[in-house]
């Protein structure tokens, strides 16, 4: 039973980062291999905001996120909106985003080892017991949880509920057709970019509160993010909640009764298990 | 197969080429062979890498996991079979293991295939080291006879036979094939090409190749560790070199290898804690300023100069 609420609250805050990268991948079409870079950032962020000012990383998302909302939407007009005009076909920007973000994510690993050094960084925030269901859990995986929840859920209303949210999802599902009836493409592209930087960077300074990170963190949290996103299906916010669940119990599970170095094998099990059995993503339907 | 007369040039200039590298050891024992040593090794992974890169456009980030797994042939086999036998074997497992893993991917887009190869070798070295831990044996030993010349020639000759495997894929059907997916593989598979298939036996080759690379390169750790033989670093300097250089002829690969390894012995030498940011910065020039690598480079000026010729 622990490992399960375990599970469900290392999921929660899996699902914030998903979420992020799937609204980049998703809308502005760009594999964005640097989301985890972006994660530690805001990790640092929090670390450094709470051991310089004590400031409570629950209060620090609030200068994390139209930072990081800026510095992405920057990246996306200067950097990728150039390889989305001069690429000729899908395949080619795939390469092209994929490479160029490589580089974006090496630069961000180098500034922050230049920056911080290679050390671990943690820092102790709440971690006070709570009880749940009859077992404990540290009360800062809890609130992490909490907000992840409020957070996905704003974003899921306000993606379904609204007009600019409307008109995203009209871009994830037909970016062609999107442009003929009247929808500013390019804009929202760069708004869903910048707004998925911003939900990663908040989902790094909130698993910063449990987690141990360093400056190399990053490649691992955006596999496990594009691992969700592939299972969950591109555009799919349901997909991917579930997913993102799926994974932390399921690391949770083999961290607990296997062994807690093999997090990535796990995931990777359940990555062939898709690739094999639904390429099209949990809930996605069969192209025709 | 017949060949034509400047095949027969090109062939004979390439020998050459190769024996004039292979006397670098009577030369220099010391700096320029290690040197040397660095680029023959990734002009071997580099050139392999193009080989199936090239044509198919899939980056493959799967370098670091190959190498590693022939390290450890190397590191298991060494008390018990010869050296060669063992290079060998760790060409078959590398094939095996790039079978195994293009049959679960290249089906799909391509993007399955770039996630899938940029973890593996992070997943194989957790596995290993899950294993060691619970054998209770922490790293591996590897102590030969074979000294840097040694090496250096086995890379050399790795080298050449990539090369000339290269050079007879290109003349191929499976190369022909190649050519026509990478260009537009609805195409492709309309005109009766077995496209996962081809992409298939063609990603065989650079696992393979990596694969013999590290079963090449254990002696020289004298000691392994799963950390040490799964460095992910070497699957992206694969990456930059082979782009850098150009992808899309044979030769293209170590226009990139020799620049770039002379640049980040330069940089790790006088700034070490700069080589990351060092290969960020290259990537973005890749994409940005040089697309087509050096190769493309060279064409484009080609072009320029016959088209002020023609004026």
């Amino acid at each position: 039973m622990d490992i399960l609420i375990t599970g469900i609250l290392l999921g929660g805050t899996y699902a914030l980062i998903a979420m992020g990268l799937n609204l980049q991948y998703g809308v502005a079409r760009i594999m964005n291999l640097a989301n985890g870079e972006m994660l530690v950032a805001g990790g640092y962020f929090a670390f450094i905001a709470y051991t310089a000012t004590q400031l409570s990383p629950i209060l620090t998302i609030f200068l994390v996120a139209p930072l990081a909302f800026a510095l992405n939407w920057l990246i996306y007009r200067l950097m990728l909106q150039p390889l989305v005009n001069r690429a000729k076909n899908r395949g080619q920007l795939e390469t092209d985003s994929i490479l160029a973000t490589f580089g974006l994510s090496f630069i961000g690993v180098g500034l922050m080892l230049s920056f911080f050094g290679g050390d671990y960084f943690s820092y102790s925030f709440l971690a006070v017991p709570v009880e749940l269901l009859g077992s404990t859990y540290g009360a800062n995986r809890v609130l992490s949880f909490v907000m992840a929840v409020l957070i996905c859920g704003a974003l899921y209303l306000w993606l379904n509920q609204s007009r600019p949210g409307l008109s995203i999802r009209a871009i994830a599902t037909a970016p062609a057709s999107a442009r003929l009836v009247g929808i500013d493409v390019k804009h929202l592209s760069a708004l869903a970019f910048a707004l998925g930087g911003a939900v990663t960077a908040v989902g790094g300074a909130l698993i910063s509160t449990y987690l141990t990170l360093d400056a190399s963190t990053g490649v691992v949290f955006t596999l496990k993010a594009l691992i969700i996103v592939i299972m969950g299906g591109v555009g799919d916010v349901r997909g991917t909640i579930v997913a993102a669940l799926l994974l932390g119990i399921l690391e949770t599970v083999v961290a607990s009764l296997l062994d807690p170095g093999l997090t990535l094998a796990a995931a990777y099990v359940m990555f062939l298990g898709i690739l094999l059995f639904r390429p099209q993503g949990l809930f996605g339907k069969k192209p025709t | 197969m017949s060949l034509t007369g400047p095949d027969i040039r090109n062939l004979c200039l390439a020998a050459l080429a190769f024996a004039i590298c292979a006397l670098l050891p009577f030369g220099d024992d010391g700096y320029w062979l290690g040197l040397g040593v660095t680029i023959a090794m990734f002009t071997a992974l580099a050139t392999s890498w193009a080989l199936f890169s090239g044509p198919t456009h899939y980056i493959s980030l799967a370098t670091a996991a190959f190498f590693g797994l022939g390290t450890y042939v190397t590191g298991l086999g060494i008390d018990t079979l010869p050296f060669w036998s063992l290079v060998g074997i760790a060409g078959v497992t590398g094939a095996v293991l790039a079978a195994l893993v293009g049959l679960a991917t290249l089906r799909l887009s391509g993007v399955y295939f770039v996630i899938f190869t940029l973890g593996l070798a992070e997943l194989v070295r957790q596995v290993i080291t899950w294993v060691q831990n619970n054998s209770g044996q922490k790293g591996l030993y590897v102590l030969t006879d074979l000294d840097e010349a040694g090496i250096y020639w086995w890379l050399l000759g790795l080298a050449a036979v990539v090369f000339l495997a290269g050079w007879l894929i290109g003349r191929s059907r499976l190369g022909f094939a190649l050519r026509i997916i990478g260009d537009d593989e609805t195409v492709a598979a309309h005109s009766g090409i077995n496209t996962a298939r081809a992409k298939v036996l063609l990603f065989m080759v650079p696992g393979a190749v990596a694969a013999m690379t590290g079963a090449i390169l254990a002696p020289r750790y004298v000691y392994i560790e799963p950390s040490l033989a799964f460095a992910p670093i070497l699957s992206f300097q694969v990456v930059i070199m082979a782009l850098l250089g150009g992808a899309s002829r044979l030769w293209g690969p170590v226009l990139g290898v020799i620049p770039f390894t002379f640049l980040l012995e330069a940089v790790s030498s006088n700034f070490p804690n700069q080589t990351t940011l060092v290969i960020g910065v290259a990537f973005l020039v890749i994409v940005y300023l040089l697309p087509g690598g050096f190769v493309g480079l060279l064409d484009r000026i080609k072009r320029r100069i016959t088209a002020r010729g023609a004026l």
